[in-house]
């Protein structure tokens, strides 16, 4: 998933520019520039409440920013209608959030609220590629949290994004089926060449994931940082 | 026996009934006669109000129903929480549901057009579009607050705010719809509705007070579910930013 060329090589697909958000009195960020090139994976680390899934709401502006904006292929995203962003950039929640039905209807939600064609079978596949075989016609309310958070997870793949932002994909998931999911996005971000902004609460999976990292600092500031540095200091 | 002479007769029964609970020693006789003497006189005020408005041109109801239709969004949107726009939404699902209906069945003739009849006609049409926006409001505010992280799921796979809040919706209007199904499912075996039982104490034909008082359900049907049908296309409307980001409901909008 980490590519070993340097990622300033490639040109931003996704930009920051002094994207500030406050809550109340708090400011969740601060003037945060940042840029995800082309085919990168970037890690986003830092303390819970730090704002690291603010910033991933922002990215795909589920929340309007206070300040500042965020520019998707070099353009401003207030100009980009907010579906065309929505699907092109597919936000994974921490939260799974699954729609009452089958894993079915979950996962081909997308395409057909959208009144578009529905792949059952690249469906299927991908299921069977995240351990969940078998379980098509399955009620979500009947998932273990496991399972439900890598239904999500199909469900943003299954809408073919070209950058994938995930928050915590694996905080549900046993060390076995972790390094499953890992593995499968890892293959799945070289198949398809998607940039990925991965929020995690553990180094180790950063480096593991990404070489760089945003580091959050707790006050609304950001500092990227080299993931194999990271997990030096962690050590 | 009529008017003041069948007050009289019926206020001697529950004088004794009152009598009875003063003798029992049950310390009920000062609340229950207070409760007796104010219902008098609240329901002589209203029955003198409606023969004030007896006297008044046939245009006046249209103000009047207004009236009744502004204070009715007043009390739906109070359950509505923090919904974006729930007075705007409650007075547009009420001036629609309740004022098709009641235009539409003047227009035809079912409803007369006269005081009398619109006044009274009109304000239980307009009730019943006020509940229905009421249960509407208060299911689409539970829906959205429980189910926010779903409906924000399915924004951020680039659908579209009315399909995403579409299932919810749903919820809200069947929910709205629910005692006035029910009330037209038990109809005539489960309870006689007081203007039917009204019409043949009066001496109406049993016949026609049954086909009246089918008329009126069907108007509170049809006004009940304009109405919450109307609330429901404005939450999906005032619910989301221009940008499709699902405002808050506690006062953030």
């Amino acid at each position: 998933m980490a590519r070993s060329d340097d990622a300033s090589d490639r040109p931003p697909v996704l930009e920051t520019d002094a994207l500030t958000y406050r809550l109340g009195d708090r400011t969740v960020l601060d003037a945060v520039s940042v840029a995800v090139a082309d085919g990168e994976t970037l890690a986003v680390v830092g303390p819970s409440g730090a704002g690291k899934s603010t910033l991933l709401r922002l990215l795909v502006r589920l929340d309007e920013p206070d300040a500042g904006t965020v520019r998707f292929e070099g353009r401003d995203y207030r100009t980009l209608d907010p579906r065309t962003l929505r699907e092109r950039v597919g936000l994974v929640p921490q939260q799974s959030a699954l729609v009452d039905g089958t894993v079915r209807e979950n996962i081909t939600l997308g395409p057909r609220l959208r009144d578009e064609p529905v792949d059952d079978a690249a469906a299927e596949r991908l299921l069977v590629r995240l351990g969940l075989s078998g379980t098509m016609e399955r009620d979500v309310n009947a998932l273990s949290g496991g399972e439900a958070q890598r239904v999500a997870l199909a469900r943003t793949l299954v809408n073919d994004p070209d950058v994938l932002l995930l928050d915590e994909p694996t905080a549900s998931l046993d060390a076995d089926t972790e390094a499953t999911v890992e593995t499968v996005l890892s293959d799945l971000v070289d198949e398809h060449s998607l940039t990925a902004v991965v929020v995690t609460h553990d180094i180790a999976q950063a480096a593991r994931l990404a070489s760089d990292a945003l580091v959050f600092d707790g006050d609304g500031g950001v500092e990227r940082e080299s993931t194999a540095r990271l997990a030096e200091v962690d050590e | 026996m009529r008017g003041l002479e069948q007050v009289a007769a019926a206020l001697v029964l529950a004088a004794v009934v009152v009598g009875i609970v003063s003798l029992r020693g049950l310390a009920l006789e000062r609340e229950w006669g207070l409760a007796i003497g104010r219902g008098f006189v609240q329901i002589m005020l209203m029955g003198s109000v409606i023969a004030l408005l007896l006297s008044v041109p046939v245009a006046a109801s249209a103000f009047v129903i207004l009236g009744m239709m502004l204070g009715g969004a007043w009390i739906a949107h109070s359950r509505a929480g923090e919904i974006p726009g729930a007075f705007r939404i409650a007075t547009a699902g009420i001036v629609l549901g309740a004022g098709v209906v009641i235009v539409v069945m003047t227009a035809v003739g079912a409803i007369e057009a006269r005081v009398r009849d619109l006044v009274p006609v009109g304000s239980m049409i307009v009730a019943n579009g006020m509940k229905a926006s009421s249960l509407a409001l208060d299911r689409f505010g539970d829906e959205v607050e429980t189910h926010r992280e779903e409906i924000e799921a399915t924004l951020a796979l680039g659908v579209t705010p009315s399909r995403a809040i579409a299932r919810h919706v749903e919820r809200g209007v069947r929910a709205a719809l629910i005692p006035t199904v029910d009330s037209m499912r038990s109809l005539g075996w489960v309870w006689i509705p007081g203007l039917m039982t009204g019409m043949i104490l009066s001496g109406e034909d049993p016949i026609y007070a049954a086909e009246y008082q089918f008329v009126v359900m069907a108007m509170i049907f049809a006004a009940a579910g304009l109405a919450s049908l109307t609330c429901g296309a404005l939450v999906e409307r005032y619910a989301f930013t221009d940008a499709h980001q699902l405002r808050s409901f506690h006062g953030e909008s």
